[in-house]
């Protein structure tokens, strides 16, 4: 069976896997090294493929085509779109879904992932979440009160904090994220930190009123923390 | 250790034509990065650096050039919207606007019917390339064509065949397998030998191309 799924790497490559192929391969994309190696060494070689394309130049308005588009369209991962709230404008629905997963799985590869395949396979199902919140067309964002970055709440509760200039956590320590209802506040899972921007889910689902927020913690995360908010969103 | 096939492409900035000096001297990287925090001139020089060869691309896999717009145009949205997520260290920038292009027209292909009675034939655009050689496009890009595919002719037949069904047709595995009346662990074996050999063909001659004396 491992042996079988190395051997999608190229075809993964060459886009020629049907959907469950494509999924149990980013699966296992994210506990194999010797995979992530090879198969970004594939894409570059898929690259030259598509260079020796050759055929009539595109017609000269579709730059401005992609250029309007994109400055009609929701930039999902803009960090530093916190400041100014837009008006979400559904284009491109379950295509750039797909299309957000293939960039999540390059920048997956990045992320410092341990070698537990759990936590591995966690992580990447966090990114899925992730993923379809970010390009749910109705998704809103939420401003941060303190912290740089912004709250994307999805259509069904679900959220996504999108986190930019958090430094990693430092050695036995973790972020937590928190969903505060008035007093109380769950637990929302856990998240290291990398460098540059971080897009984390949160588990369970946020409703109106409640606010997200991320703590330090020791390593393992708690159940209740003493500590102070390192971020804190608006209320949703 | 570098991985064996980073310097299968390069895209020299020389060559380029830009409108906005100011970009024009990024790497495709640091572009990305200004896409990300909302640059809206910098998705364009992209688009100026890879829409031409993203474009050829889409045509080729979905023969119909309105289609293939879709697909060019989806994708550089996709690269718009997803640019925070890109990862530097691990992938070309030009390598992934190829690949979100690519996957786009492959699911565009993978809806229409009509294409999949036709029978398999050398009738491509790009089969006629050398009677259709556009005469409006950088140098450097008629030279690593002709680097791509003197490579591809070295290749044995079975896996040049192998490649380029797979990806210019936008078929899945089990349909080239199909077509092509062998089993599908065959297919599996040719494509990955496919590109590996392929990979190591444009090792060799990226020695002694020009693009490593002009822009090292």
């Amino acid at each position: 069976m491992e042996n079988g799924i190395h051997e999608l790497t190229a075809g993964y490559a060459l886009d020629v896997l049907d959907a469950d192929e494509r999924w149990a391969y980013e699966t296992h994309l994210a506990s194999c090294e010797r995979c992530r190696e090879e198969l970004t060494s594939f894409w570059e070689t898929a690259a030259a493929l598509a260079v020796a394309t050759s055929g009539p130049a595109p017609s000269p308005d579709l730059r401005d085509r992609i250029l309007t588009a994109a400055r009609e369209d929701r930039q999902v991962v803009v960090p530093l779109e916190s400041r100014r709230r837009r008006r979400l404008t559904p284009v491109l629905g379950a295509a750039a879904a797909v299309a957000a997963l293939v960039a999540l799985a390059v920048g997956l590869w990045a992320s410092q992932l341990s070698g537990d395949l759990d936590d591995a396979r966690r992580a990447l199902e966090r990114e899925r979440a992730a993923a379809l919140v970010l390009v749910d067309p109705s998704a809103r964002t939420v401003s941060l009160e303190a912290g740089e970055g912004r709250l994307v709440v999805g259509s069904d509760g679900q959220a996504v904090l999108v986190l930019d200039g958090l430094d990693p956590a430092p050695e036995g320590k973790t972020y937590e994220l928190w969903i505060v209802e008035g007093e109380s506040a769950s637990p929302a899972g856990l998240f290291s930190g990398s460098e540059g921007t971080d897009i984390v889910a949160l588990d369970g689902t946020v409703e109106p009123g409640n606010v997200v927020a991320v703590t330090l913690e020791d390593e393992g995360g708690v159940q209740v923390s003493e500590n102070d908010p390192i971020v804190a969103s608006e209320s949703v | 250790m570098e991985s064996p096939a980073s310097a299968v492409l390069a895209f020299p900035t020389r060559e380029r034509w830009s409108m906005r000096k100011e970009h024009a001297h990024l790497s495709d990287e640091a572009l990305v990065a200004q896409v990300a925090r909302g640059d809206e001139d910098a998705l364009g020089e992209l688009y100026d650096r890879v829409g031409r060869i993203a474009y050829g691309l889409a045509v080729r896999v979905l023969r119909d050039e309105r289609l293939a717009e879709d697909a060019v145009q989806e994708g550089f949205l996709a690269v718009w919207r997803s640019a925070a997520t890109f990862r530097a260290e691990r992938a070309k920038a030009s390598t992934w606007i190829l690949t979100l292009v690519h996957r786009r027209a492959v699911d565009l292909v993978r809806r229409e019917e009509r294409r999949r009675t036709e029978p398999l034939g050398d009738d491509t655009p790009a089969a006629s390339a050398e009677a259709a050689e556009p005469t409006d496009e950088a140098a450097w890009l008629r030279f690593e064509r002709e680097r791509v595919q003197t490579a591809l002719r070295q290749l044995p037949d079975v896996q040049r065949e192998a490649l380029e069904l797979a990806y210019y047709g936008g078929f899945s595995q089990s349909e080239l397998a199909q077509r092509l009346g062998v089993p599908l662990g065959t297919i599996k074996s040719r494509m990955f030998s496919g590109l590996a050999r392929l990979r190591e063909l444009l090792d060799e001659s990226q020695e002694g191309s020009w693009k490593t004396e002009f822009t090292s």
